[in-house]
């Protein structure tokens, strides 16, 4: 009887059992895990900068040792992705390059300015905020390397969410009204590309039926989009902000807030390059990478003068 | 200057260096060389500014009043820094960051080892806290210094440029002050005289492994730790200052 490996490895999905490196795949489904974790990957490390941005102008030292940590966290995202992503045939070389090239993707959520020391606040309690509704479900992900980083990442995205979600707290309860303002002033400029985190509608969302098939996305964006928003409106009822939309109001019916429309042509122009930090964000990266190569270079020859020298010894002894 | 004062002025004296370094080396957080060492000098800074808070929150309770770590860290302007004018340079690239780093590294860690005999508990306390995170630093920036000193050509070249330009900013490590000079006498502080011994040869082992010359040139530059700074302090502190400054009194 002939084995159709294709039958197998869906089998294998269905019943949840998890896909090893080793283990046969189609190629598409190679690529397409490729891609994503990569520009998952790519995410972080470009994420990096718009909070790295405050380090050095943080308010107090407790918060910059929180602001320092977060970060550095982020960057350690960056590695288990990097690690997960490679399991399936790239380096991180060359990922890298790819997004120096501006071929691969980071999510554009990024690509806006951290203009006030209340941006660390928004950034914590809604883009980690966004970005662990859209990963808890990722820690179920089909591909075993995948789903296991995930798993570290979520951890410590639910503690970015509470630190931010503080920042913002102390602004808005302890704060003087001029920090009480740039807490609004923030909620206001990040509410929006917060909730396009999640992608575009299901209905423009073409790849989404094969990657739920897979396993590799389990909750459509509009389900996930609307599950944030939820959990959201409370919290900025807490702090007395206003959600900038005139359209939100709960919807008993629904048991779900309903909310207004979203300008996709915003979101188009950020992703194609033309949001308010994109040239900014790519560059530091690229000046990051280019300024360290010699670093990189006299890294891997000392490793190798020191191995040659090293054999050199043992053949002597 | 009462002991008390004295003691103030030494705490901080040596949290303003471990901030001062520890400031520096965060600018390098998200623009290192590669991921693995982004993270790694973003370590060292963490440790630094965690040790610089000990000190200030120290320094707070002697001086009462209200006083709180970040007053007493960030509510000063430059003549009152009294860091060495060695942690205050630009990080300029990795190879000057590295040097910058390894220098610092020899002294804290000799000087932590000799305050954690300290008469003022406190300082004992700290300092063997410091003696272990300053461990690892060393192994760290010693090992960068002979990676980039035996390395290629050009990074040869560059940690030579770099070991060579901030050599002036060594010597007033080991110059007392006499706040440094009266903690010694007092049994709190530690002698410098003693360190610098330690210092060189350690600074020098490393240096011929990593088959770097050392600078013959014997002019050293001093002031930082009497408030004489270089023009880089100011713009570090207008950083570090601002919303300190732009929101009196508020919190965050
Ligand atoms: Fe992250
Ligand atoms: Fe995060």
């Amino acid at each position: 009887m002939e084995i159709n490996l294709e039958e197998v490895f869906q089998q294998k999905i269905d019943n949840e059992i998890k896909i090893e490196p080793r283990d046969w795949m189609p190629e598409k489904y190679r690529k397409t895990l490729l891609r994503q974790i990569s520009q998952h990957a790519h995410s972080e490390i470009v994420g990096m900068l718009p909070e790295g941005n405050w380090i050095t102008r943080a308010p107090n030292l407790r918060r910059k040792v929180a602001l320092i940590a977060k970060v550095q966290d982020e960057a350690g995202h960056g590695l288990y992705l990097y690690s997960a992503a490679e399991t399936l045939g790239m380096s991180r070389d060359e990922m890298l390059s790819e997004l120096h090239s501006g071929k691969a993707k980071y999510s554009s959520i990024f690509n806006y300015p951290t203009v006030t020391w209340a941006d660390m606040g928004a950034i914590g309690w809604l883009v980690d905020g966004a970005a662990i509704m859209n990963q808890v479900p990722l820690c179920r992900a089909s591909y075993g390397p995948y789903a296991r980083a995930m798993v570290r990442v979520c951890k410590e995205e639910s503690f970015h969410q509470r630190q931010g979600y503080e920042i913002m707290l102390t602004l808005c309860t302890k704060g003087n009204p001029a920090q009480k303002a740039m807490a609004q002033d923030a909620l206001n400029r990040w509410w929006w590309p917060s909730i396009m985190m999640f992608g575009p509608n299901d209905e423009h969302s073409p790849n989404s039926a094969q990657s739920m098939k897979w396993k590799i996305k389990r909750i459509s964006n509009d389900e996930l989009r609307q599950k944030f928003i939820d959990v959201t409106v409370p919290q900025a009822d807490i702090l007395g902000l206003t959600i900038p939309d005139k359209d939100l109001k709960w919807n008993e019916e629904r048991g779900h807030y309903d909310f207004g429309t979203i300008d996709w042509e915003e979101f188009n122009q950020v992703v194609a390059g033309n949001g308010p930090c994109n040239k900014q964000r790519l560059k530091a990266r690229v000046d990051a990478w280019n300024n360290g190569e010699w670093v990189r270079d006299a890294a891997t020859a000392y490793a190798e003068k020191r191995a040659k020298r090293e054999a050199g010894k043992t053949e002597a002894a | 200057m009462s002991d008390r004062e004295l003691l103030y002025n030494y705490t901080l004296h040596l949290a303003d260096n471990s901030m001062i370094l520890g400031q520096r080396c965060s600018e390098w957080c998200a623009h290192g060389p590669i991921l693995e060492q982004d993270i790694a000098i973003t370590n060292i800074a963490l440790d630094l500014i965690g040790e610089a808070r000990s000190l200030y929150q120290f320094a707070s309770e002697m001086r009462g009043e209200g006083h709180t770590e970040d007053s007493v860290a960030f509510l000063r302007d430059v003549l009152d820094y009294k860091n060495a004018l060695l942690v205050e340079q630009p990080n300029t690239d990795w190879a000057y960051t590295i040097a910058r780093q390894f220098f610092y590294d020899v002294y804290h860690f000799n000087l932590h080892l000799a305050l954690a005999n300290s008469s003022e508990k406190r300082i004992s306390e700290i300092a063997l806290k410091t003696i272990k995170e300053t461990t690892y630093h060393l192994k760290w920036s010693s090992e960068w210094m002979i990676r980039l000193g035996d390395g290629t050509d050009i990074s040869k070249s560059k940690m030579q440029d770099a070991v060579n330009h901030l050599w002036e900013y060594t010597g007033e490590l080991f110059q007392a002050s006499d706040i440094e000079k009266m903690a010694f006498e007092k049994g709190f502080g530690a002698d410098l005289s003693a360190i610098a011994p330690l210092w060189h040869s350690k600074v020098k082992e490393v240096l011929d492994e990593a088959t770097i010359a050392i600078p013959q040139s014997a002019y050293q530059q001093k002031g930082g730790k009497t408030g004489l700074h270089s023009e880089h302090l100011g713009y570090i502190l207008a950083d570090m200052q601002f919303l300190q400054r732009a929101y009196p009194g508020a919190e965050w």
